[in-house]
């Protein structure tokens, strides 16, 4: 008897997890089939360059039907909703598509219109956006006329997709504006609902100090209520004003729509509540989550859906077999951050450990928690692992799902953090 | 752990005034943690948000962030700010005796 694997969303997560579960399954008796709703696979860390016209827009981009392994079936078709009770998903052309193990890597969309006046006459005018292909290429084209002034970067709720993303962009435009000569005519602002500028205490502490170097103003615990494109002003709930002459907003996220439409499935932003260990969803036992979808409590981010992709296939196999899922997710991320100038610092962490300093994946390794030349050079290189390791779902010598203590130097916890510690 | 004195309890507390031992909450601890808190007389907007947050840890393990507050508790966010100026998941998961909501990374 043939069974059916279904697989929604066909991005980071979605794809490599099909392409490792095809190498582990027979296709005689597992059919795996992966729904996208377009056929525009996009690079998304590479959005970071594009504003500084260092990275073409149009070279992000590839068909994902050409990233998945020959024995996958793809699907181009909206995801309407799923009904869990009768294993099927109802697809907006009408199709139907009855499954016995269902994975949601529907990712996190973008939702600007939830916030006040964001999306009003100033948007891709003086209001922007770098998290989207055409809200970075606007941007692009901003920057370029952007002559001196107030430039305010905004994150406006957690969680985020790649919450350094914001950091690294404040970092790069201050590279930017140097780099032009116009360093003194800017003034840089992040402006972030965290009490920091990143949630690990240790991590928040070192990337608080670069910016204190580069002279960036970090404005914390600002929870923005509205976007006042006429008046040049960011507004928080609790009243305070921050001016710009160009904000660059990180949008509101949410889950997929579909998910809502889910009877059972969904948290009220549309995320799927998800064991954060065997990435079983607490809905059903037969549908896993992994990536931007989960609400777990990992950073949102390609690494995670790289290390959680290893336990859910082995989940799901387990699954297919009559067995009890056994793999364990430990929360490993990592990314790296760039520091502008040609230079990138690197943070590897999980549920229970800290970023901390020292090297990885082993003693000989990239260093942690410092700003290297050789970390910025294994950033840009990345992109070619994406295509050509990450996406096809392939194992790498040395890097495993788990996240390794061996090279890492454990610190003490900086005291003035701790009460803001993370549970 | 710090301890203080509420409603002539002894209560464990982590370094940002929440509670350790959810379970060691009563309503009638409510309105000293508000005045404490800064946040003044409770009304019944303000109790059904508390109810909510405590309703939330239960079944989760943590409490909501503004946002998903705002979506659920059928009090809309702008309000929220209103009745727990300067934080609303934080005021509200003290005055409800919970952990500090985990947020989100
Ligand atoms: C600016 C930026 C920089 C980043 N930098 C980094 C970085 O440096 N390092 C890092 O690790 N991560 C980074 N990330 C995050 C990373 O890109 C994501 O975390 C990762 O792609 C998540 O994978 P996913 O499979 O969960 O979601 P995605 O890759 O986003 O895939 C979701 C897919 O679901 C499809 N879909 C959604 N709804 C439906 C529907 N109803 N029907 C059919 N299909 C649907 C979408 O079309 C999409 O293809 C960055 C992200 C951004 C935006």
């Amino acid at each position: 008897m043939t069974r059916r694997v279904v697989i929604l969303g066909g991005g980071t997560g979605g794809t490599l997890v099909a392409n490792r579960l095809r190498r582990m399954t027979d296709e005689a008796s597992v059919d795996i089939v992966v729904v996208d709703r377009d056929d525009r696979h996009i690079y998304q860390p590479g959005l970071l360059f594009v504003p500084f016209g260092t990275t073409r827009p149009e070279s992000l981009v590839r068909p994902r039907s050409a990233q998945l392994a020959k024995g996958v079936t793809y699907r181009l078709d909206t995801v309407d909703q799923v009904d869990l009770d009768a294993r099927t998903v109802a697809m907006s052309s009408g199709d139907r598509l009855g499954y016995d193990v269902l994975v949601i890597a529907t990712g996190a969309e973008l939702m600007p219109e939830e916030t006040e006046g964001l999306t009003g006459p100033g948007w891709l005018k003086n209001v922007f956006t770098f998290y989207s292909l055409d809200g970075a290429s606007a941007l692009a084209r901003a920057l370029d006329s952007f002559d001196g002034g107030r430039l305010a970067v905004n994150v406006v709720d957690m969680p985020i997709k790649c919450p350094v993303a914001p950091l690294e962009f404040a970092f790069l435009a201050d590279a930017y504006f140097r780099r032009r000569g116009i360093r003194d005519r800017v003034e840089l602002s992040l402006v972030t609902p965290l009490d920091g500028a990143f949630t690990k205490p240790i991590a928040s502490a070192t990337l608080g100090g670069m910016f204190e170097e580069r002279g960036i103003n970090l404005v914390t615990e600002y929870n923005t209520g509205e976007v006042d494109s006429s008046a040049g002003r960011l507004v928080s709930y609790d009243g305070r004003e921050e001016d710009f002459d160009l904000a660059v907003v990180v949008p509101v996220h949410g889950g997929s729509a579909w998910v809502g439409r889910s009877d059972g499935l969904g948290d009220p932003l549309n995320f799927v509540p998800t064991d954060e260990q065997t990435l079983q969803s607490m809905a059903r036992p037969e549908v896993f989550v992994l990536g931007d979808a989960a609400d777990v409590r990992a950073s949102k981010a390609g690494s995670v859906a790289h290390f959680e992709g290893h336990v859910l296939c082995e989940n799901v196999r387990a699954h297919l077999a009559g067995e009890a899922p056994s793999a364990r997710y430990d929360g490993h991320a990592n990314c790296f951050i760039e520091t502008g100038a040609g230079r990138a610092l690197l943070i590897d962490f999980n549920y229970e450990t800290e970023p901390m300093p020292g090297r990885y994946p082993g003693r000989i390794g990239l260093p942690l928690l410092a700003e290297s030349r050789t970390n910025h050079v294994a950033k840009r290189l990345f992109e070619q692992f994406y295509w050509h390791v990450l996406l096809p779902g392939r194992d790498v010598p040395g890097i495993g799902a788990d996240m390794p203590m061996a090279g890492k130097v454990p610190a003490p916890m900086p005291a003035s953090s701790l009460a803001g510690k993370e549970r | 752990m710090p301890t203080i004195m509420v409603d002539g309890q002894e209560i464990e507390v982590d370094e940002g005034g929440f509670f350790v031992h959810p379970d060691q909450w009563t309503e009638e601890m409510a309105p000293e943690l508000a005045r404490t808190a800064g946040v003044g007389e409770l009304n019944e907007e303000h109790r059904r948000v508390i109810k909510f947050m405590r309703e939330e840890y239960f079944a989760k393990g943590t409490g909501p962030t503004v946002r998903a507050l705002g979506l659920s508790s059928g009090v809309p966010v702008k309000r929220l700010y209103e009745l727990f100026p300067k934080g609303p998941a934080k005021l509200a998961a003290r005055i409800a005796g919970i952990p500090k909501p985990r947020g989100c990374i």
